[in-house]
């Protein structure tokens, strides 16, 4: 039984109400916070953690805090990234609907240990029912003397506001978000410099993802030793990992970090196995930007050992025979799905939010979109593969932000690793666009979920 | 180039309105009230179901901004319409996830249903449809919104869909 630090009361009836929030124990990391630690404490607790952040990059958030600037007399800003849009991803929307008081509990507790005295939630614009739930939690917290002037008597104001986005994937990329912010076009900025000494008007800010900073809070009730001791390695902690795709249970689950896949793919505490008896082809694990990796790749690394749920055990092998945890976006097929049509459909996905600020990004991501469309739809040539794994090699680390990159891994993995179902579009023509489903010899090379689990 | 329909002639913001985009303003340090934008053309589309040239320029001249940066703003971003829809606009999402659980199928259906293609308006003026992309709700597709409250349908079948378009009907002729 995986145990739940961040979903702990979630099946509680009204825990997006402040009082059973509290009555379960809610906001006590702000009065130990606020009320017994200085900043720097609360810093070096998150530090302890080894939390990693829980957006996609993975980079370790107390590190990410120690960079902030503290220039004297000039403001800071904690700003979380709830601009959830990642093909796959829906752990935020979850987490923000149901329990939307322990995202407010850790930002107050992350703004105290960053000095910042106004923080800003910034949600997709589409989430405009998350928007409501969430206005509605920072009222009632405002009115329990949880945010506003002199929080607890201890002396510190803090400030929260939702701003909404207007619909745009890139705004997830922090520095396009500042600028969102700011009522600017999502462009993103050239780095450095970095947010942390030149963020939000200026700013020294750090940007947070959801589900990061939700998780200070068990940090600081807890101590950041006792987190550390969850998960394996430098994976430390719990997960929320969406599941989507052909499981037979989606939804939204929290793990240890280190969990094997097969454990999480096929025992009925999570995903339960595959729809409709079908077998695994193929998983995107964290996200649409990361590689799509064939069930027997998936499952054992190239070294034949079970793949686990964690950052480096996913990444083993590279960007050859290994992907990434990224958002946590888990999305399975199975043996009927077609991977040219899913990989056109991502591509489509990438050129439609392109910011167009790169060249690279904004005319390979359409070049890109176009040849999968002739070769989905029965119209493909044999040299069309290589065109675009040459298109994507050069997207890739040529632009400002990562969403180049995001375009490209999906492309270069799904050829590298199921190129000659990509053939067999090309040679069966009409076939491939009434058939619509590729070769199933990539499928799940085990046997059933029956069989499998005890 | 900049493409808005110059259908509406007039553009009048309530003072209840206008209290609202004072409250946004309020949010932001003093001289920065240009983060209010996003905001404020979300409460402009919700009275006026889409932005208009006239009503961005009111939005500028309030946020004492110019005219193109609204404009640039507003067409950059995908939940703006430069143009007047239907009173309900079904936005199916068509990416990935929602797409291998039938997504291009419900699409085919309410084209089908509604009579229009994608974009446009049914002669009663109450609907459009398109395909936007990710919802973020992966888990529960197929998946679609309707604004302005972007109120979500998950898990649509044909018979959702009869439902909602049939209850829409009745509440949008009331």
């Amino acid at each position: 039984m995986a145990r739940k630090l961040l979903l702990t009361h979630i099946n509680v009836p009204g825990i997006n109400t402040f009082d059973v929030y509290r009555s379960k124990g809610g906001y006590a990391s702000v009065e130990k916070a606020l009320k017994t630690m200085s900043p720097d404490e609360i810093v070096e607790e998150v530090k302890k953690s080894g939390l990693r952040g829980r957006g996609g990059a993975g980079f370790p958030t107390g590190m990410k805090w120690s960079f902030l600037a503290k220039p004297e007399g000039v403001a800071r800003y904690l700003v979380c990234n709830a601009d959830e849009s990642e093909p796959g991803t829906f752990k935020d929307r979850y987490l923000m609907t149901n329990i939307p008081h322990l995202l407010i509990e850790g930002m107050i507790v992350a703004s105290f240990a960053l000095g910042a005295k106004t923080s800003y939630i910034y949600v997709r614009g589409e989430m405009m029912p998350q928007i409501r739930i969430l206005e509605r939690a920072i009222a009632e917290a405002k009115n329990a003397g949880f945010l506003g002037k002199n929080i607890l008597g201890t002396g510190y104001d803090l400030e929260l506001y939702v701003q909404p986005g207007g619909g745009a994937y890139i705004c997830g990329e922090e520095t396009a978000l500042l600028e969102s912010l700011e009522g600017k076009r999502g462009n993103p900025r050239i780095k450095p410099p970095f947010p942390a000494i030149a963020g939000l008007y200026g700013c020294p800010t750090v940007v947070n993802n959801v589900e990061s900073i939700a998780a200070v809070v068990p940090i600081i009730n807890e101590g950041g030793e006792e987190y550390a001791k969850i998960g394996l390695g430098r994976s430390t902690g719990t997960k929320l990992i969406s599941a989507g795709g052909n499981v037979k249970n989606p939804g939204v689950y929290e793990i240890d970090l280190g969990l094997p896949v097969e454990e999480f793919l096929y025992s009925d505490e999570f995903c339960g196995g595959i729809a409709n008896g079908k077998r695994l082809k193929a998983v995107v694990a964290g996200g649409s930007s990361v590689p799509i990796l064939p069930a027997n790749l998936f499952l054992k690394t190239i070294n034949n050992e079970p793949r686990l749920m964690s950052y480096e055990s996913l990444s083993d092998g590279g960007f050859v025979s290994g992907t990434m945890l990224g958002s946590g976006g888990f999305i399975a097929y199975d043996e009927d799905q077609c991977i040219v049509r899913n990989t056109w459909n991502f591509t489509r996905f990438y050129h439609h939010e392109s910011c167009g600020q790169c060249s690279p990004c904004r005319e390979g991501t359409g070049w890109m979109e176009k040849v999968l469309h002739r070769l989905e739809h029965g119209h493909g040539k044999m040299s069309d593969m290589d065109l675009l794994v040459d298109v994507s090699k050069k997207i890739e680390g040529n632009t400002i932000c990562p969403l180049g990159d995001a375009a490209a891994w999906p492309v270069a993995s799904a050829i590298r690793h199921f190129r000659d179902e990509f053939e067999w579009h090309v040679t069966n023509g009409a076939e491939a666009v009434t058939r619509n489903f590729g070769l199933a010899h990539y499928a799940d090379p085990l046997p059933k979920k029956e069989e499998t689990v005890a | 180039m900049l493409r808005v329909e110059e259908t509406q002639t007039t553009v009048e913001f309530s003072p209840e309105l206008i209290a609202k985009f004072d409250d946004i303003v309020s949010r932001y340090p003093a001289g920065k009230q240009k983060s209010a934008l996003l905001p404020i053309l979300h409460l402009v589309q919700a009275e006026f179901g889409w932005l208009s040239s006239k009503a961005m320029d009111k939005v500028a001249d309030y946020l004492k901004i110019q005219d193109i940066e609204v404009y640039e703003v507003a067409t950059f971003y995908s939940m703006y319409f430069m143009r007047p829809l239907g009173k309900y606009v079904l936005e199916v999402c068509r990416t990935g996830p929602c797409e291998i659980v039938g997504a291009g199928k419900i699409m085919d259906y309410i084209e089908q249903k509604l009579g229009v293609k994608e974009g446009e308006v049914t002669a009663d003026g109450l609907f459009s449809w398109r395909g936007v992309e990710c919802l973020a709700a992966c888990g529960y597709g197929p998946v679609l919104q309707i604004g302005p409250e972007y109120t979500f349908y998950e898990n649509l079948t044909n018979e959702s869909v009869d439902k909602l378009i049939a209850d829409l009907k009745v509440k949008g002729n009331n």
